[in-house]
C-alpha cells in the first residue's frame, strides 16, 4: 500500500471510539431528548394472521396524556410502504404498509400507534386500544405453505411462493450420469434474531418555518433511509436529514427501513411536537428482522478418490409475511456462492422464496454467505465420510490452486485471489491435526467423544459492483485538510462499532504524514458527509475506505505541488513525514505541514493554475467483489450421558488481505466465531403452529455467555486483492461464515463412529443427547415414549 | 417495560412493615433484591397496587450461627452467602447452590428469603433448603411460626406463606462430622435457572455405610421436591457405582415431570439422573473428608 509512511497502518491500535463508549458518556438514540417531546409506541397484533374487524381507539384517545392514535384508516394512505430494493425476474409483490391495513400477517404487526407524553402514560394508552380480530389459518412452515392447499399469507396472492429463482452452470445432468457415488444431505440453517445489543429507536423532529424534516434512527444506511423516508412521505428529500448517532450494533437488522421511522417522522410533523419511539427486547424479537432460515437438499456428484463433479441444491427460503428492504435478494446470495471454495464445474441450484406467517428475514451477519458455506462444507463431511476420506484432505484435494485466480465459479462469479491450500495449511498446523486425530482415536477407546471439525470459506465482501447490487455498490468520502491543518474524514458509509474510526485515521493519518489525533472520522450525518450507500456485507474499509484513499491521494499530490512551489524543489522527490513535508535528496529542504496547508487557503502563492483549498470528494465503484477465504479448525468434546458440547479449541486461520489493524480484525473475527457458537448450540427463533414466536424473551432465546467461550487463536494469510489499491477485502462477517460448519463438523464428527452423519442447528443438549441415544439403542426411546 | 402505577412504602424496621402488610395484604408485593418482581411488574403479569419495599430492615440481612444452626437473614444476598466464610465451612452445599444462581448481578442483588417466597419452580435455594432439612420463618403482627422446608413449597410459585407474613430467616441445621453436601446443575442456557439442579447432603456411619441422605430436587416438576424413594434406596447402605446409579433412576419417580422447549420431560428425568449421581458422588467424597 503507497501510504508515505507506515506509523499507524499494520498496527494493533486500540480504538479511538472505546474511550466516550466505555465511559458511557457516548450518546444513543434513546439518550437524545429534545424540548416538547412526545412519546411513541406500536400496538402489535398478537396474531399471526388474522383479520382486522375494527378498532376501537377511542378510550386511548381520551386517556391523560394522549396525544394522537392512529391507524391504517386514519393514515389514509399518507405513508408508503415498506421499501424494497430487491428484484428477482417473476416475484411475486408482497410489500408491507406502515400499519396493518385490513389484515395481520404475523404475530408483532403494528395495528394501531399511540403517541403520549410520558413513556408511562403511554404505556397505559396502549392497553385501551382495542382491536377485534377474526384469526385467519396460519401458516409457519416453508414447505408446506406451498402446497396448494395451504393457507395463503396474501390472499390477493395465487400462492405462496413468492419467486423461484434458478441457475445452472455446466452440465449437471451429465455429471451426475458420470458420478461413482451420490452423496445426498437435507440440511436446514435456522431462523436466527440479531439481537443487536442496543434494539432500534428513532427521534422525528420537524421544524415548520425551514420545512425541515430531522431522523435520528439507529441505522447502518442513513442515505438509503433519507431518500426512501422522503419517499414514503412524499416529502422532499432537500428537507431530510438523517442523523445516526453512536449504534450498539446492527449485524444486518438495521440495514433497512422500518415503519417506525416513517410513523414516526410522520407524526413529528403533523404534531409539530418531536416524537421518540424507542424498541424494547420484546419487540425487537418480534418485529426487528430475522435472518437465516433456509431448508437445503444438496446432492453431489462424485467420484470415488474424492473428486467433485457436480452438485445440486434445493432450497426453501423463509421469507417471511412480507419484504423488507432485501428480504427476497439474501437466498440467491446463498445460491451465488454455494460452491464454496472448491472446484465445481457443474452446479445447479434452485432457491424457493415461500411467504409465511412471520416476520420477515433479511441481512444477517454474512447474509446468504454463512447458509451457503454451511451447506457445501457439511456437504463435503458428508462427502468425506461416505467415501472415508480425510475430511482436509477431500477439501484440500477440490480446491482451485493459486495460479487459478482469478477463478470463475460455475455460478458465475470470478473470486479475485486466494491460496485456500495456503490457509488451511496454516490451521491444521496451528490446531496439530494429526496429533488431534491421534488423540481423537484415543479417546474413542475410552469412550470418550472427542470431535474434530473442520472448514473451509470463501466469502463475498466488499459489496460490490454497482452492476450487481441492488441499490448501488459505490461508496463515497470527502476528506478536507482544515486552515489549522487538521484532517476531516467525511465517509459516506455508516461504521456502527466496526471501528472504522480508528482504521480509516490510521490511512489518512499514514497517507498526509500526520498523527492519528489530527484526524477525525465523520459518519452518519447525511448533511455534513456526501451520499453514501452505507456499512453492511464487509464493505466499509474496502469501498468506502477506497474513496478516502483517493481523496487522500488527490489531497497528498496537491500537497506536495504546493510545497514544491514553495520549497522550489520537484514535487516528485517530496515525502509527507511527522508533519512535514521533506526532499528526499536534500532534507534540509522541508517545510512543515502546516504552512503547505495554511498557503492552501491564504492562496497567495499557488502554483499557477491549482485551485486554492484542501478538499477532496471520490466516488468509488470498485470493479469486483472481494472473496476473504479461510479454515477454521474446532475440538469439542461430547458428554454423553447429557448432550452438553465443551468447546475445547478453536483455530482460525483467516485470509482478509492486507491487514490495517490486527486488533480490529482479531475483534470481529472473535465476535463473528461467538455469534456462531450461538447459531450453533443456543440460538433459534422458535415459532409454534399458531405463528406465535414461542423463543421470543431473552430467558428463552438463549445466547452464549462469555463462560461458554474457549481461547479463539486466529492466524492470518495475507493474499492482497487487486480489486482495490490498498488490497483489503473485508472481515465484518468472516468469522460467522466460517465457523458455524466447523462447529457443526465438530459435533458430527465427536459422533461419527456411532454411525452419525448429521444433526441439524441449534445442537442443543437434547438433541445431541437424543441422537447419542438413537445411535447407541441407548434409553431415549422410553423417555420419549412416556413425554 | 412499564410497570402498571403502584404506590410505594420504605418501611425503616419489621414492625412498621407488617403493619403495612396487615393493612395492604392481598394488594400488597413485598420488595427484596427486585429480581423476580420487578421483571414481572415490568412485563404487566404482575401489578400489584402497593410495593412495600423492606430493604431497608438491616435486622433481616446477614449469616450468623446459633444453636448448631445457620440463620440466614431473609435479605441476605445471594452473593453475601456464597462468599460468607461461615456458610463455606459450615454449609459449603448452601454456598455452591448461592454461586449458581444467575450472575453477578442477580446475586449481588437477589436475596434468600426472596427466592424461597418466589418459588420458581427452577430457583436453587428450594432444592438446597430440602436437602439441608431447613426451617423457614414466617413472621406476622401476630407472631412468628417456622416450617419445614419439606412442607413450604406447595406448587409452581405457590408457598405456605400468608399474605399477612413476611420471611424473615432461613435456619439451617449444621451438619456434623462424617457427612458432606454439594449441589450440581444443569443450567437452562437462556435463563440460566435450573434445567435440573440437585442437591445432596449425607451422612456416613459405621463401616462406611449411608446413615443419612437428604436429596433435593429442582427445575424437574413445578416446585422443588425431596427425591424420598431415592433417599430410601440409598439409606443404611455402603455407597457404590452400582448403588449411586440405581438410586439415581429414581430421583423422579412418582412425580410429574416439567418438559419444555429447553429440555422435554423424557430429556429432564435423564439429565436428573445423571446430574443427581454426580451430586452423591461429590456429597460422599466430602463426607469421607475428599475434595469434591
Ligand atoms: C437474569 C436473572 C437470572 C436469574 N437466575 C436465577 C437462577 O439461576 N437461579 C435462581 O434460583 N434464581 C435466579 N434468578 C432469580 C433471583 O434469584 C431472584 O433474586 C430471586 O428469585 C428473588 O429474590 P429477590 O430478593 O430478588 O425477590 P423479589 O423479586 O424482590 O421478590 C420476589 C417475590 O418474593 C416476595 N418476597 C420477597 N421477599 C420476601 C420476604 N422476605 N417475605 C415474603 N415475601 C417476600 C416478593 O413479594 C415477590 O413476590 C434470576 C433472576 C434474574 C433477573
Amino acid at each position: 500500500m503507497a501510504t508515505a509512511t507506515k506509523k499507524y497502518v499494520g498496527k494493533p491500535l486500540k480504538r479511538k471510539e472505546d474511550p466516550r463508549l466505555v465511559q458511557g458518556i457516548a450518546h444513543y438514540v434513546d439518550d437524545l431528548t429534545l424540548p416538547g417531546m412526545l412519546h411513541m409506541g406500536v400496538v402489535r397484533s398478537p396474531y399471526a394472521h388474522a383479520r382486522i374487524r375494527g378498532i376501537d381507539t377511542t378510550k386511548a384517545r381520551s386517556a391523560p396524556g394522549v396525544a394522537a392514535v392512529l391507524t391504517a384508516e386514519d393514515l389514509a394512505g399518507a405513508i408508503g410502504p415498506v421499501p424494497c430494493a430487491a428484484q428477482i425476474p417473476d416475484m411475486k409483490a408482497a410489500p408491507r404498509p406502515v400499519l396493518a391495513t385490513g389484515e395481520v400477517r404475523f404475530a408483532g404487526e403494528g395495528v394501531a400507534v399511540v403517541v403520549a407524553n410520558s413513556p408511562y402514560t403511554l404505556r397505559d394508552a396502549m392497553e385501551l386500544v382495542d382491536v377485534d380480530y377474526d384469526p385467519l389459518p396460519v401458516v409457519v412452515d416453508p414447505e408446506k405453505a406451498v402446497r396448494k392447499d395451504a393457507p395463503r399469507v396474501h390472499e390477493e396472492l395465487s400462492d405462496n411462493a413468492a419467486y423461484r429463482w434458478e441457475l445452472e452452470g455446466g452440465d449437471v445432468k451429465k455429471a451426475f450420469k458420470q458420478a461413482e457415488r451420490v452423496v445426498k444431505l437435507r440440511m436446514t440453517n435456522q431462523r436466527l434474531v440479531p439481537m443487536a445489543m442496543e434494539g432500534r429507536g428513532v427521534l422525528a423532529q420537524y421544524d415548520r418555518g425551514d420545512q425541515r424534516l430531522t431522523l435520528w434512527s439507529s441505522s447502518q444506511i442513513p442515505h438509503i433511509l433519507r431518500t426512501q423516508i422522503a419517499a414514503m412521505l412524499n416529502f422532499p428529500e432537500y428537507g431530510v436529514y438523517v442523523v445516526v448517532p453512536e449504534v450498539g450494533g446492527g449485524f444486518g437488522s438495521k440495514l433497512n427501513v422500518y415503519p417506525e421511522e416513517a410513523l414516526a417522522c410522520y407524526l413529528a410533523m403533523k404534531l409539530g411536537k418531536p416524537v421518540k419511539w424507542t424498541e424494547g427486547r420484546r419487540e425487537n424479537f418480534l418485529a426487528t428482522i430475522h435472518g437465516r432460515d433456509e431448508i437445503c437438499d444438496m446432492e453431489f456428484a462424485v467420484k470415488r478418490d474424492g473428486t467433485l463433479l457436480g452438485m445440486r441444491a434445493k432450497i426453501f427460503a423463509d421469507l417471511g409475511a412480507y419484504y423488507q428492504l432485501l428480504t427476497p435478494l439474501i437466498p440467491t446470495l446463498t445460491g451465488l456462492m454455494i460452491c464454496g471454495c472448491y472446484k465445481l464445474p457443474n452446479v445447479r441450484v434452485e432457491i424457493t422464496g415461500v411467504l409465511t406467517n412471520k416476520m420477515s428475514t433479511d441481512a444477517y451477519r454474512g447474509a446468504g454467505r454463512p447458509e451457503a458455506t454451511y451447506f457445501i462444507e457439511r456437504g463435503m463431511d458428508a462427502v468425506a465420510a461416505e467415501l472415508k476420506i480425510d475430511p482436509a484432505e477431500l477439501r484440500r484435494k477440490n480446491f482451485p490452486k493459486p495460479e487459478d485466480f482469478p477463478y470463475a465459479t460455475a455460478t458465475g462469479l470470478i473470486y479475485d485471489t486466494a491460496n485456500y491450500q495456503g490457509a488451511m495449511e496454516l490451521a491444521l498446523k496451528q490446531a496439530e491435526y494429526k496429533k488431534l486425530r491421534r488423540e481423537q482415536a484415543a479417546a474413542r477407546k475410552k469412550g470418550r467423544l472427542l470431535g474434530i471439525g473442520v472448514a473451509s470459506y470463501v466469502e463475498i465482501c466488499a459489496l460490490g459492483p454497482s452492476s450487481a447490487m441492488p441499490a448501488g455498490g459505490w461508496e463515497s468520502a470527502t476528506v478536507r485538510i482544515e486552515p489549522t491543518g487538521r484532517v476531516r474524514v467525511l465517509t459516506g458509509s455508516s461504521p456502527h462499532g466496526q471501528g472504522e474510526e480508528t482504521s480509516f485515521a490510521q490511512i489518512a493519518a499514514d497517507m498526509l504524514g500526520v498523527t492519528m489525533d489530527d484526524v477525525i472520522i465523520v459518519h452518519g450525518d447525511t448533511s455534513a458527509v456526501p451520499y453514501g450507500i452505507g456499512t453492511f456485507g464487509s464493505r466499509t474499509l474496502a469501498v468506502g475506505g477506497t474513496a478516502m484513499y483517493r481523496c487522500l491521494e488527490n489531497l497528498r499530490d496537491k500537497l506536495l505541488k504546493i510545497a514544491g512551489h514553495l520549497l522550489e524543489e520537484d514535487p516528485a522527490k517530496l515525502v509527507l513525514r511527522d508533519k512535514r513535508i521533506v526532499s528526499k535528496r536534500d532534507p534540509k529542504k522541508s517545510l512543515p505541514f502546516g504552512e503547505a496547508v495554511a498557503a492552501a487557503y491564504t492562496a497567495k502563492s499557488l502554483p499557477p493554475g491549482l485551485e486554492p483549498g484542501l478538499e477532496a470528494t471520490n466516488f468509488f465503484e470498485p470493479s469486483n467483489f472481494t472473496f476473504p477465504f479461510g479454515t477454521h479448525v474446532a475440538v469439542v468434546e461430547v458428554d454423553r450421558e447429557t448432550g452438553d458440547v465443551k468447546l475445547l479449541k478453536y483455530v482460525a486461520a483467516d485470509d482478509c488481505g492486507n491487514v490495517i489493524n490486527p486488533l480490529l480484525v482479531e475483534g470481529q473475527l472473535q465476535g463473528g466465531i461467538v455469534q456462531s457458537i450461538g447459531q450453533v448450540f443456543f440460538e433459534e427463533a422458535v415459532y409454534d403452529e399458531q405463528g406465535q414466536l414461542i423463543s421470543g424473551e431473552l430467558t428463552d432465546y438463549a445466547l452464549p455467555h462469555a463462560a461458554d467461550i474457549p481461547r479463539i487463536e486466529t492466524y492470518h494469510t495475507v493474499t492482497p486483492t487487486p480489486v482495490n489499491p490498498m488490497g483489503v477485502k473485508g472481515v465484518g462477517e468472516a468469522g460467522t461464515i466460517g465457523a458455524t460448519p466447523t462447529l457443526v463438523n465438530a459435533v458430527v464428527d465427536a459422533l461419527a463412529h456411532l454411525g452419525v452423519r448429521h444433526m441439524d442447528m441449534p445442537l442443543k443438549r437434547e438433541r445431541v443427547w437424543q441422537t447419542i441415544q438413537e445411535a447407541t439403542g441407548g434409553s431415549a426411546g422410553k423417555a420419549r415414549k412416556a413425554r | 417495560m412499564i410497570p402498571a402505577a403502584f404506590e410505594y412504602f420504605a418501611p425503616k424496621n419489621l414492625d412498621e412493615a407488617l403493619r403495612l402488610v396487615e393493612r395492604h395484604g392481598d394488594e400488597a408485593k413485598l420488595l427484596a433484591g427486585g429480581h423476580s418482581l420487578l421483571p414481572l411488574m415490568k412485563l404487566r403479569l404482575s401489578a400489584p397496587r402497593y410495593v412495600i419495599d423492606i430493604g431497608r430492615i438491616r435486622a433481616l440481612h446477614g449469616v450468623r450461627e446459633e444453636d448448631g444452626r445457620l440463620v440466614i437473614g431473609a435479605l441476605t444476598t445471594h452473593h453475601d452467602v456464597e462468599s460468607s466464610e461461615l456458610v463455606r465451612q459450615r454449609c459449603l452445599l448452601l454456598a455452591e447452590a448461592a454461586a449458581e444462581i444467575g450472575d453477578v448481578q442477580v446475586r449481588n442483588r437477589g436475596t434468600v428469603g426472596g427466592s424461597l417466597a418466589h418459588a420458581d419452580p427452577a430457583a436453587d435455594y428450594p432444592a438446597a433448603m430440602l436437602a439441608l432439612e431447613a426451617e423457614i420463618v414466617a413472621t406476622s403482627s401476630g407472631g412468628s411460626r417456622a416450617i419445614p422446608a419439606g412442607e413450604f413449597f406447595v406448587d409452581l410459585l405457590t408457598t405456605q406463606l400468608r399474605p399477612d407474613e413476611i420471611l424473615t430467616e432461613v435456619r439451617v441445621p449444621v451438619a456434623g462430622r462424617r457427612s458432606g453436601g454439594a449441589y450440581r446443575k444443569l443450567h437452562q442456557p437462556a435463563s440460566g435457572f435450573a434445567l435440573v439442579g440437585v442437591a445432596a447432603r449425607v451422612r456416613l456411619g459405621e463401616g462406611e455405610k449411608i446413615e443419612s441422605v437428604a436429596i433435593g430436587m429442582t427445575g424437574v416438576a413445578a416446585h422443588a421436591y425431596r427425591a424420598a424413594t431415592a433417599e430410601q434406596a440409598l439409606a443404611g447402605k455402603k455407597p457404590g457405582a452400582k448403588l449411586l446409579g440405581e438410586a439415581a433412576g429414581r430421583v423422579t419417580e412418582g412425580v410429574d415431570t416439567l418438559g419444555d422447549m429447553h429440555g422435554s420431560a423424557g430429556y429432564r428425568r435423564a439429565v436428573a439422573t445423571v446430574y443427581a449421581r454426580r451430586a452423591l458422588e461429590a456429597a460422599i467424597a466430602r463426607a469421607g473428608g475428599k475434595t469434591a
